[in-house]
């Protein structure tokens, strides 16, 4: 495998994908606050042990850390094991 | 479910996008008068545009079944030339006149520089003089906080303001709340990437019920969808709401705030 280096500057990426990534996060906050109303609203219960909200914790944190392959990673995240 | 868009630029649509937009039950647009994506070259440009708004863009509406009503107003990205939007303003009385006009919009701020407030002013004193209703656009992105902040300072320190016949459009998650509880309609934009999605605008409706919320698609010439209103509806439809709610929002407030101008003379069918 040879790599294919990106035609674009990092600044360009940026700016052409700022405010897409913007939206994304804000998106993803709604979703976050819609859970924690879904919640306090019905009384229903806590999905803080849900393997789900467990794994999607697990993936923001890991989207914070220092790339390379962080799509990689996410992707292992949310992926079943597999024992050789 | 019919539908009204309170704020859609249709002088950049298709004749296609009205044709769909009324089979999918959009009955009412108000058209705010704005920025065509490049700065006018004289008044007479905006006169045309004005024309535009009031005899032609209301015809191609008549045709696809849909009533239009238009907002005589210069946007903030042109408020910046204070002599020029002087010009214009000074144009406004003789369109505000027209018998398809609701008021004075959109106006606002872009930047918030002390340019666009001065000509701001001076739209709010004419439509306050005239007892016209008012539709505000708050700036996009970093300068919306700091701007609808502003508008809502200057609004609330003049006395004569009903906020029953304001209009503070484009909120979200940060204004939303400043707008409502000072008495005024919130609008709430449907946008691909900025401003607001159906499914933020359904959250914000939960959070703070349906009561003085308005919902558009500022469908206009960039990035945005003329049938971003039945997108709502359809998202209030998946997460269970009752019909009269979603009715509310899409149909009756918009009718509530625009049957307080003069001209609104549409009849609801049935
Ligand atoms: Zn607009």
């Amino acid at each position: 495998m040879s790599n294919q280096p990106s035609p674009l500057a990092a600044s360009d990426i940026l700016d052409k994908q700022f405010l897409t990534v913007r939206s994304k996060l804000i998106d993803l906050a709604a979703t976050f606050d819609r859970l924690d109303r879904a919640v306090a609203d019905k009384n229903s219960a806590s999905i803080d042990t849900n393997l789900r909200i467990v794994k999607i914790r697990e993936a923001v944190a890991r989207l914070l850390e220092a790339g390379p392959g962080r799509a990689e990673a996410i992707q292992l995240i949310f992926s079943l094991p597999y024992d050789e | 479910m019919n539908y009204i868009d309170p704020h859609i630029h249709i002088a950049a649509r298709t004749t296609d996008d009205l044709a769909l937009m009324a089979k999918m039950g959009c009955v009412v647009v108000g058209e705010p008068a704005f920025w065509m994506g490049y700065d006018r070259s004289g008044t007479s440009s905006f006169r045309d545009y004005f024309r535009q708004l009031t005899e032609w863009e209301p015809k191609r509406c008549a045709d696809a079944g849909i009533k239009h009503y238009a907002w005589m107003g210069i946007n903030a990205k042109e408020a910046e030339d204070v002599a020029f939007a002087k010009e214009v303003v000074a144009m406004l009385p003789e369109f505000l006149d027209r018998h398809n006009v609701l008021g004075v919009g959109e106006i606002g701020l872009h930047k918030c520089t002390v340019n666009e407030m001065a000509t701001l002013k001076s739209l709010v004193e004419l439509g306050l003089s005239r007892s016209e209703l008012l539709l505000f656009h708050t700036p996009h992105l970093e300068d919306k906080y700091k701007g609808t902040r502003m508008i809502l300072d200057m609004l609330s320190e003049d006395k004569r303001v009903d906020s029953a016949r304001v209009c503070i459009d484009h909120c979200e998650e940060h204004t939303v709340r400043l707008v409502l509880n000072e008495g005024y309609w919130a609008g709430i934009t449907l946008y691909p990437t900025t401003k607001a999605t159906p499914s933020r605008a359904a959250d914000m409706v939960e959070i703070y019920g349906p009561d003085h919320i308005l919902v558009n698609s500022s469908a206009d010439w960039g990035p945005s969808n003329p049938f971003a209103v039945p997108e709502f509806i359809a998202e209030m439809r998946r997460r269970g709401h009752a019909e009269a709610v979603i009715r509310k929002v899409v149909y009756d407030n918009p009718l509530k705030f625009f049957s307080q101008s003069k001209n609104f003379n549409f009849q609801p069918a049935e």
